[in-house]
């Protein structure tokens, strides 16, 4: 009886959450009257793929695709190298004023993005990093708290005398970072570049505030640039949207053995 | 910490955990400490993106008070989003985790489904929804017609367009879903099984074990939560462009307008500084007063069962 309800209730949740995703593939692949027919058609009597390099060229999308992932791979890289680095620092040394630098870092978390955006705008235009890629990009090189946190949780579950022994073997503070601990935290890097990378493809306020050519455009702007036109194109909106969920969801098949393990702990395991 | 303090007693202080921690330091220098004192500055004057700039004390702060009906309205706006969000996607989350939580096969593949629209987020989640919500040929109210009612115009009427940004918001709960999932796992079952053995029915249990033991979960959902509804942007400027008739202009918006519309960013700047201080007041108030109904594990309170 439980068992029964609880299938329904699952079943029921999972399609209202599936649905707007197949709704959107399946507008991706129709034409232009099944479109707006009423009521609405589900299966495409014909799937157009020729949809999506038709909209594809109706904006410079090769150069936003470049543009993208210019932005995703070099700040994916930063980091997952510097939040390890400075997880690494708090982990396992103790220094003067390591806990309260500690909990500043977590309270830097609670600070809005709007207070940051406008003096970060104007920072970034004394540098004349405005209408580039470098806003996107150089921060990242600089740690961000909640990966942080995530890594030192990683680093802190690795047993003290693994330090120990290898410092005896002669290893510095810096080969001990690199050929111990950074392999050991392999699947929370995995986690940090899953989570920055997500948060680096599907960011619109960023590049919308320090892009200004449409030739510096990421993806999610050129998207974006369909909606203020009269004549909104929707197949072509259907369309790029389906190739923009498309990373971010592949990449969350591969690794999402590893969010769950994260977030559920080794309980799921058992 | 007490390994750390026996490795580091036989050594004498050093520089490299400083070069550790070097690039954070550095980066809240440049990027947080620092744009935060810039933009306290900024709100004292009259600053517009070219031209001269002027001190002006305290005077944007008092005009947004009492001279400004539009602060009034967004910020209205914004609260009451929250006010409804926040709330519904506490108790939506909980439901999908408490379901999860029921061992029947195949748990994995419903987690998954609930996670997926974490992973797209931002203006792909908008256009996915535009097209739901469309009055014409929108599969919502299609779905609506199929149970005998019309669907009102979700995006053109200001009665409802607040609530399809509450909805639209609401399918990517499934960052918190997890966050309490995991919560619920780490309950002990021999709580639920004490309990079952002394005939205390489900209702109970829920009540009485699992809210108390999700408690410090709830606790940092909520306020998380409450942080992003505050922060909420992208999707309004996006779906609704903050119309109809100004009924989805949030406070964030009108910063955003504020600073890159009408380049007035002395004004912006005090703006985004008064809805730093409400999260933060939100969030303290929130932290003082639930120690009264949060249970930590471990901790004893003054009538000694806590």
């Amino acid at each position: 009886m439980v068992r029964t309800l609880t299938y329904g209730a699952l079943i029921f949740f999972s399609a209202l959450f599936i649905a707007p995703f197949l709704w959107t593939l399946l507008t991706a692949v129709k034409s232009e009257a099944e479109l707006v027919a009423w009521p609405p058609v589900f299966w495409p009597e014909e799937w157009r793929w020729s949809n999506f390099p038709e909209s594809w060229a109706k904006q410079p999308f090769g150069t936003y695709l470049w543009n993208s992932t210019t932005v995703v791979v070099l700040s994916t890289i930063g980091q997952v190298f510097s939040s390890s680095l400075v997880a690494f620092g708090f982990a396992r040394f103790r220094f003067p004023c390591r806990d309260p630098l500690f909990v500043l870092l977590l309270a830097t978390m609670m600070i809005p993005w709007d207070v940051k955006m406008i003096p970060l705008y104007m920072e970034f235009n004394l540098l004349g990093w405005i209408n580039t890629l470098k806003p996107l990009i150089i921060p990242a090189w600089f740690g961000e708290a909640f990966f942080i946190f995530l890594l030192r949780q990683y680093i802190m579950t690795v047993p003290m005398e693994i330090d120990e022994a290898a410092r005896m073997d002669g290893a510095n503070a810096w080969q001990l970072y690199w050929r111990i601990h950074l392999p050991l935290m392999v699947p929370g890097l995995v986690l940090v570049g899953t989570f920055h990378f997500m948060n680096a493809w599907n960011d619109y306020l960023g590049p919308l505030i320090f892009l200004n050519d449409q030739s510096k455009y990421t993806l999610p702007l050129g998207l974006g640039l369909f909606q203020g036109r009269y004549d909104i194109d929707n197949i072509a909106i259907a369309a790029i949207t389906v190739i923009l969920c498309l990373p971010p969801l592949v990449l969350f098949f591969f690794v999402q053995r590893y969010i769950m393990d994260n977030a559920l702990g080794s309980s799921v395991k058992g | 910490m007490s390994d750390a303090r026996r490795i580091s007693s036989r050594r004498r202080p050093s520089l490299a955990p400083w070069l550790f921690i070097s690039p954070w330091i550095l980066g809240f220098f440049f990027f947080t400490l620092g744009p935060m004192v810039f933009s306290l500055i900024m709100s004292l004057h009259d600053w517009p993106v070219v031209g001269e700039r002027k001190f002006v004390g305290l005077q944007n702060y008092q005009t947004m008070l009492t001279q400004d009906p539009m602060f009034w309205k967004s910020l209205g706006v914004t609260v009451k989003f929250a006010a409804i969000f926040v709330p519904l996607n506490i108790a939506l989350s909980f439901l999908l985790a408490v379901l999860l939580n029921v061992k029947v096969r195949g748990t994995a593949l419903f987690r998954t489904a609930f996670y997926l629209p974490c992973v797209i987020s931002g203006v792909a989640l908008v256009m996915i929804w535009k097209w739901i919500y469309s009055k014409d040929y929108g599969l919502l109210n299609y779905a609506l017609s199929l149970l005998g009612t019309e669907g009102p115009n979700w995006l053109g009427d200001p009665n409802w367009s607040i609530l399809a940004i509450i909805i639209a918001s609401l399918w990517g709960l499934g960052g918190t879903m997890l966050i309490l999932l995991a919560g619920l796992q780490s309950i002990p079952k021999e709580l639920y099984e004490a309990a079952r053995v002394s005939g205390v029915p489900a209702w109970a249990q829920t009540l009485f074990i699992t809210i108390p033991m999700l408690s410090p979960m709830l606790l940092f959902t909520f306020i998380t939560s409450l942080i992003s509804a505050f922060q909420q942007l992208t999707i309004a400027l996006l779906l609704t462009e903050g119309g109809p008739l100004k009924s989805t202009y949030f406070f964030a918006m009108y910063i955003y307008d504020n600073a890159f519309k009408f380049h007035d960013m002395g004004y912006a700047a005090a703006m985004s500084w008064v809805m730093f201080l409400i999260i933060l007041t939100l969030s303290l108030a929130v932290l003082k007063y639930s120690a009264a109904w949060v249970h930590y594990e471990g901790e004893v309170k003054g009538g000694g069962n806590g």
